[in-house]
């Protein structure tokens, strides 16, 4: 490498005085260019806040702060309000993170301690190629393949059962539909998995051999030293992984409209067709004509969703902060 | 002077060019007759070069893209108020009929058998009849075996036309229906599930025994669905069938019907079919794009001949009645102007 280049140069070497300050051009501009990247995300971020605050003001002004706590959706008489979609937003992804935190725990501890090398990449891609399959995909999946299975196998048995019992009865009320909120949180299940699990394995390979060492050193088991070491030593990037799964959760829309059943109504039960702020958008935008006061609140339904997002990301922030104070 | 006469040439040969060149014109709006105006529409490049763009958005978007001029003509399954119309600057003309069909999930009831009213209908949906073994259905199907199983209503959770015609018949034949639920694109549903699309309606009415749904009907006969009776305004009682589908067509008043808006809901024809409905499009009367807007009408009075109407048929929609057709090219002579105030057409 070394003889090529002072061939190149023809065995001499230029004298420094000679070189240019280069830098002294080039390096402003790219610090000028970086700053614009950082301030363009923020200005967009800004403006798109902006416009579906805006766009759904009139909505605001017509209804009130009452929006935000009327369980009616009735396109008939244009009356408006937001609860029943931020109930089933909220519902469906709860569900969703309750479902895939197991499985993604251990998925990621398998992973990265138990699996034999020969058995790691498949299951390891197998889990990222699940992120890439598109939602409209999950979507057809659930209503072909898990609505039926749920409306024939799931369903009609613990209605019978668990849905006799006074109070619990009621979150297993309801005719066998197969779709609804549990369908819809499972779906979701599925789709926030890889990437809770994905950050755990990275989490799971931070954590120092050593440690992991002298914990099974001292006699601990398998078990014992995931819950006592490995989980204590990445818990806050653990909190961050579950929001992020939540947040992802609650935004999908495609597989969500799919399975949730779509209906306007508030219940309690699992099995209740429900909808969530983002079904309603997809289901309602293209009948919504310019200047109805249906659009505007589709648009402020929107914006309550950028603000439930904003709250469930700056609380894993305020989480993952106290953890490391 | 030769130079002059090959120029001359080249100037008469652009003109000629010029007239036989190919005009696009761009539509967009309801999905429901998507099918049949792009059949046409290849057809009719075939025929004469001129291609139609339909993009199909839904009728709500087809009337704000045609508000705001943003395509050469609008679709809608739902009618635009007249107010609208006339402040918007359009005319509002039907091109194909369709209907909307029952379509249920029983065991052992074949299609075309089980008899329903409308009454009964919209009890459904309103919750009110809950088991397929009610006094109410069982008394019309004495032949049927109706198993006591819970009924499971299904409607479209997207907002769409066909939820529009759906509900303005449950609003001409219920009461209770109308001041409890009422009629638009998207209404608040007492009872039952939402699926998007026709195609999810149906899915999941085969997945739910003792379901019920609505669809179109061109969408229940190219998928062989289990489809019900309905009773008509007459008392009788028709299974869907295109002569029904004819005979509603031709009862309606389109004379006396503003923007022809008619309406042959619960039409009062012997053996008419009682949901049953036309599909509009939107033309601006100030075209700014005045070869465009006389491609659109060409294209379809091209639609409405002979020709057209065997492809409509093909695709189980039902033709304009003849004298609706005149009516309708009377209107685009008389009300589709130029700036300077002279027909398009």
């Amino acid at each position: 490498m070394d003889a090529t280049m002072d061939t190149r140069g023809g065995g001499q070497i230029e004298p420094i005085t000679k070189a240019k300050a280069t830098g002294a051009v080039s390096d402003p501009i790219f610090i000028a260019l970086l700053w614009a990247s950082g301030i363009f995300v923020l200005l967009l971020l800004g403006l798109i806040i902006a416009q579906l605050f805006m766009g759904g003001l009139p909505a605001l002004q017509h209804f009130g702060l009452d929006f935000i706590w009327t369980a009616n959706w009735n396109p008939v008489t244009e009356n408006y309000g937001a609860l029943v979609m931020i109930y089933g937003t909220l519902f469906s992804a709860v569900i969703a993170v309750v479902v895939a935190l197991p499985l993604s725990f251990g998925i990621a501890f398998f992973l990265t301690e138990i699996c034999p090398q020969a058995f790691k990449r498949p299951i390891g891609v197998a889990v990222q190629l699940l992120a890439a399959v598109p939602s409209i995909i999950y979507g057809m999946w659930g209503f072909f393949v898990i609505v039926p299975l749920m409306a024939a196998y799931v369903q009609p048995p613990l209605i019978e059962t668990l849905g006799q019992v006074p109070i619990l009865g009621l979150l297993f009320s309801g005719p066998p539909l197969g779709s609804g909120m549990l369908t819809a949180g499972l779906i979701l299940a599925v789709m926030i998995l890889p990437f809770i699990t994905a950050m755990f394995v990275e989490t799971l390979e931070s954590v120092p051999p050593m440690l992991k060492e002298s914990a099974y050193g001292v006699g601990g088991t398998t078990y014992e030293v995931y819950k006592n070491v490995s989980i204590p030593y990445g818990r806050t990037a653990m909190v961050g992984a579950i929001m992020l799964g939540l947040g992802r959760a609650l935004g999908e829309t495609m597989a969500v409209t799919f399975v949730i059943g779509n209906a306007t109504r508030l219940s309690a039960s699992l099995f209740a067709p429900g909808a969530t702020i983002a079904s309603t958008i997809a289901n309602e935008f293209p009948e919504a004509p310019i200047g109805s006061l249906k659009l505007t609140s589709l648009l402020q339904l929107g914006f309550i969703l950028f603000v439930i997002s904003f709250i469930v990301l700056a609380l894993s922030r305020a989480l993952v902060r106290s953890r490391l104070d | 002077m030769k130079l002059t006469t090959a120029l001359g040439a080249i100037a008469v040969a652009t003109l000629m060019a010029g007239s036989a060149q190919a005009v696009d014109f761009n539509g967009a709006g309801a999905s429901f007759p998507a099918p049949v105006y792009q059949s046409w529409g290849a057809k009719y490049k075939e025929k004469t070069g001129n291609a139609l763009n339909y993009q199909s958005i839904g009728s709500g978007g087809g009337q704000n893209q045609i508000i705001n001029r943003t395509v050469d003509f609008g679709a809608s399954d739902a009618v635009m108020p007249s107010e609208k119309l006339a402040s918007a600057k359009l005319l509002q003309f039907p091109t194909v009929i369709g209907s909307v069909v029952a379509t249920v999930n029983l065991e052992g009831v074949e299609t075309k058998k089980l008899k329903l009213t409308g009454a009964i209908l919209a009890d459904i949906y309103l919750g009110k009849i809950t088991k397929w073994d009610d006094a109410a259905i069982t008394k019309l199907n004495p032949d049927i075996k109706l198993p006591s199983q819970a009924v499971v209503p299904v409607y479209r959770s997207d907002s769409s036309g066909t939820t529009a015609i759906f509900t303005g018949y449950l609003n001409e034949v219920s009461a209770d229906w109308k001041s409890k639920v009422g009629s638009a694109t998207s209404v608040q549903w007492p009872v039952g599930a939402g699926a998007k699309g026709n195609e999810g309606v149906t899915g999941t009415v085969k997945n739910t025994k003792g379901g019920i749904g609505y669809v179109e009907y061109i969408y229940a006969s190219a998928n062989n669905l289990v489809v019900t009776q309905l009773q008509n305004k007459a008392g009788k009682f028709v299974a869907p069938e295109v002569a029904g589908f004819q005979a509603a067509a031709a009862s309606a008043d389109w004379k006396g019907a503003k923007d022809f808006a008619a309406s042959m809901i619960n039409a009062p024809a012997e053996n008419a079919w009682p949901i049953v409905s036309p599909t509009y499009v939107l033309l601006p009367k100030d075209p700014k794009n005045i070869e465009a807007s006389r491609e659109t009408m060409k294209f379809f009075l091209w639609a409405y001949t002979k020709e057209g109407a065997e492809i409509a048929e093909k695709l189980h929609y039902i033709p304009l009645p003849a004298d609706v057709v005149k009516q309708v090219e009377e209107a685009f002579k008389a009300e589709i102007k130029t700036p300077d105030g002279k027909p398009v057409l």
